[in-house]
């Protein structure tokens, strides 16, 4: 099976490694072979969370600078940061809504513009889907379902070799119970929204 | 029922690595398990601390390492299977208890994990502890896989049940911290009593018994080699007359780059995953029929210096390459990319890199470093200890756990680190050959881990320095673990001691000796002023709750602060606190309701007043 090389970068607290995991169910689930990594630089202190996911038949866990066939990003100023894993083929989506760090707020740094951000990624790479996740999972009942949201969005790329059956699927067995609904109606508006961004 | 414990054989569940390794553990029968939590050992302890309560199996956290491996070490002679597992620094400190327990032996299985760290990722070094093999006489166990990880820890018992010896059992990161699909074995039943039988010619190492044992050790080593020549862990795949010969993660990466090379027809691969002693003939039988030899390894040139001397045993004259200028790097970890790159290049392949998107024009990304919570004790620690020590010349060595971000601007609480502990016995030698003012940071379990040694030391020779302890009720670092200091009533755990940091601290001597509550922040700074008067050794115990051990605990009753219009934009709050829940809105300093827990720190600071509680709704 052809090898799908998928790089999710976040703020810790942004449910990041839940994403991956419910992605690695759905591998199970749907006979996929599948391999992660995760690197969490003390992800409760509010340090960057970088997973690997890799799909199809590698042994490796990890994924070199420039080998991301699709990158998704929980934060822009972060997805910007981990543009050294994309190539000129590369499939990226992101989040809009920012999250300075706090490096910003003392004055050791600038955030860089959302909409220069945008046309960064699209003039490098070969398509940007961004949305506002967190406006969404708000409308679905729940600000932090910000990962099920870029769950749905990443799904509707096509570039994971899963459709949106299994991680359905697996959201609905595999996550908190009290939060199974919005997850996926979080879920659902993050995969109706990419659509929407893909036509364009 | 934890999910380890799942009893369907052939079942597959997605496990990350160190789950595997517990699961491998259990499924092995291992009774008794120890171990001092560390990154990124972390989750095979906590996993089985979680099925310690609902099976048989007898688990501990000692004190440190080396307490451990002692423990362990007993166990494992009494007859019970054991597991003691921590990082890879971790093994430093249990290095005494290592090097004379192989003399020993064991007589029911024992394995010592090691977890390395490449590109220390959370560690302050990333030392390459297949070395300990070398050092100790011990075999060693490598897995390339998460998979292979739980295959692996149950032969490894076998195998030192085999050999009457510990087997060190070496991950890195990269296995501890992936994830995949791992088939289940059948679970053995832990025997968790053996018997102790005395013999103390070959268990009480004077000199005349070790002579005698260090003999036996080689002897074990000799069937261990033997072990190693026909493990199935060091195999071959592939043909041609170009070899690899590769271990752990380095095994994925050279696979998958020679499939992507179409090169499983001119490279044959010999993957060692028995890599103590290292099977020389095996070795020199693979290198014989080579033109060039590729040796892909992390860290140290382990294999390539075991490899190299084999082909000159053999008159061997062939290229044998790895850690070169050209080729791969002692530093850091390796990735796939690379390891295609150097394959391609040193066997002569055809190959076009993919070229990674041009940064040229990117804006530098604003760092996004951890930072201790919002709501942290030790942030108050600090600022009260800064406030106090303004105007003299100080040195603040420090130590490992959350606090050591302390050293971090703007709070720039931290200047000397080198190991667990250090911080109290480097403050002893900075006092005594400087006239700075020395005061020293620990938590509560690095003071129990090794900081107590140390301040015995500064008592008995009279150093004059000021010891911070950060009490804050658990190991925060690693995912809130216990410590001696701990009240396990507060997790509904019974039966455990409780050791008070005070009375230990006083016990020792200790002549000044402050408690504060850190969140009080003008009485902490007169009380830390205090104590940096006193010419001797003081000790000042900072007690607070770590918040997000609190929050877990369902203890923590969030109050938020807000800015009020009083606010004239001094900005003292966010320059010199920098508690993550401030945030700018456009030129004015906000609060994230969602994000403080009302500490009120940055409220007593303020110099306007400006910072108010929030009233609560309704
Ligand atoms: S986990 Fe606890 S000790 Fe660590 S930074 Fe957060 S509040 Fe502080």
């Amino acid at each position: 099976m052809e090898t799908t090389r998928l790089i999710i970068v976040a703020v810790g607290g942004q449910g990041n490694l839940l994403s991956s995991r419910v992605l690695g169910e759905a591998a199970l689930l749907a006979g996929v072979p599948v391999r992660m990594s995760e690197i969490h630089g003390m992800a409760q202190r509010g340090g960057v969370v970088e997973s690997a996911i890799v799909f199809g038949d590698a042994k490796s866990t990890i994924i070199s600078d420039g080998e991301a066939d699709i990158l998704v990003g929980f934060e822009p100023s972060e997805t910007l940061r981990a543009l050294n894993k994309c190539n000129s083929d590369t499939v990226t989506v992101t989040n809009l809504a920012p999250a300075p760090p706090f490096t910003v707020a003392i004055g050791r740094g600038v955030y860089p513009d959302i909409d220069r951000i945008q046309s960064l990624i699209r003039e490098k790479t070969r398509r940007l889907i961004a949305l506002d996740a967190t406006a969404l999972a708000r409308e679905a009942g729940n600000v932090l379902a910000v990962n099920m949201v870029l769950l749905g969005a990443m799904t509707q790329t096509g570039i994971i070799p899963l459709t949106a059956d299994p991680i359905r699927e697996t959201i609905q067995t595999k996550t908190r119970e009290a939060f199974v609904e919005t997850n996926l109606k979080a879920f659902d508006l993050g995969f109706q929204q990419a659509e929407c961004c893909l036509v364009e | 029922m934890h999910k380890l414990l799942t009893d369907k054989p052939g079942h597959k569940l997605l496990l990350l690595g160190n789950e595997a390794i517990a699961r491998g553990a259990v499924e092995a029968g291992a009774a008794f398990a120890t171990t001092y939590p560390g990154t990124p050992s972390s989750e095979i302890s906590l996993n089985l601390f979680q099925i310690s309560k609902e099976t048989d199996l007898y688990f501990e956290y000692s004190t440190n390492e080396k307490v451990a491996l002692e423990v362990a070490a007993a166990a494992a002679n009494a007859g019970v299977r054991t597991f003691c597992m921590m990082k890879h620094v971790g093994l430093n400190v249990a290095a005494d208890p290592l090097m004379t327990l192989a003399y020993v032996g064991v007589t029911a299985g024992m394995v010592i994990l090691t977890a390395d760290d490449p590109f220390m990722f959370s560690s302050q070094n990333e030392q390459d502890n297949r070395y300990y093999g070398k050092l100790s006489g011990l075999p060693i166990l490598e897995p390339s896989s998460v998979e292979e990880a739980k295959e692996m820890m149950a032969e490894a018992f076998a195998l030192s049940e085999r050999l009457k010896e510990p087997v060190i059992f070496r991950t890195t990161t990269r296995i501890n911290h992936s994830t995949a699909p791992v088939v289940l074995g059948g679970i053995q039943k832990p025997k968790p009593k053996g018997h102790f039988t005395k013999d103390p010619m070959n268990y009480v190492t004077v000199p005349a018994v070790s002579r005698k044992l260090h003999a036996r050790l080689l002897e074990r080593w000799d069937q261990a080699l033997a072990l190693a020549e026909t493990s199935p862990y060091n195999f071959t795949e592939g043909k041609g007359k170009f070899g690899v010969i590769c271990n752990g993660v380095s095994f994925g990466y050279v696979s998958d780059a020679i499939k992507d090379l179409n090169a499983d027809d001119r490279i044959k691969v010999l993957r060692i995953g028995f890599s103590h002693p290292l099977p020389g003939k095996l070795i020199t039988d693979f290198i014989r029929d080579c033109d060039k030899v590729l040796i892909v390894e992390e860290g140290e040139p382990y294999l390539e210096e075991g490899v190299k001397a084999f082909a000159q045993e053999a008159g061997l004259t062939l290229p044998i390459k790895g850690k070169a200028k050209e080729l791969f790097s002692r530093l850091y970890e390796l990735d796939p990319a690379t390891v295609r790159e150097r394959i391609a290049r040193y066997f002569g392949l055809d190959y076009t890199p993919r070229q990674p998107v041009d940064l040229g024009n990117v804006p530098e990304v604003p760092q996004r470093p951890p930072n201790l919570c919002a709501g942290c004790s030790h942030r108050a620690t600090y600022y009260a200890v800064k406030k106090a020590a303004e105007g003299l010349d100080t040195v603040y060595p420090t130590d490992i756990g959350c606090y050591t971000l302390g050293f971090l601007p703007p709070l720039s609480m931290g200047d000397f680190l080198i190991c667990m502990g250090s911080s109290v016995s480097t403050a002893c030698g900075f006092a005594q050959a400087t006239d700075q003012k020395v005061i020293a940071f620990i938590g509560d379990s690095t003071f129990f881990h090794s900081g107590i040694t140390g301040l015995v030391n500064a008592v008995f020779n009279n150093h004059n320095f000021t010891l911070v302890i950060l009490d804050n009720g658990t190991t925060a670092m690693t995912g809130h673990q216990p410590h001696p200091g701990v009240d396990m009533t507060r997790q509904n755990m019974e039966g455990y001691g409780r050791v008070s940091i005070e009375d230990v601290v006083r016990g020792v001597g200790v002549p000044h000796i402050t408690v504060i509550q850190p969140f009080k922040v003008k009485k902490s700074i007169e009380a830390v002023r205090e104590a940096l008067e006193y010419k001797g050794v003081s000790v000042i115990i900072s007690r607070e709750i770590c918040m997000l051990y609190a929050k877990g605990l369902k203890e923590l009753n969030p109050r938020p602060f807000y800015i009020s219009d009083k606010c004239k934009n001094h900005r003292d709050c966010i320059q010199e606190i920098a508690c993550p829940a401030f945030f700018l809105e456009g030129e004015r300093v906000r609060i994230d309701p969602t994000a403080c827990v009302g500490c009120a720190v940055c409220a007593q600071i303020c110099p306007e007043n400006a910072i108010l509680p929030l009233k609560k709704e309704g």
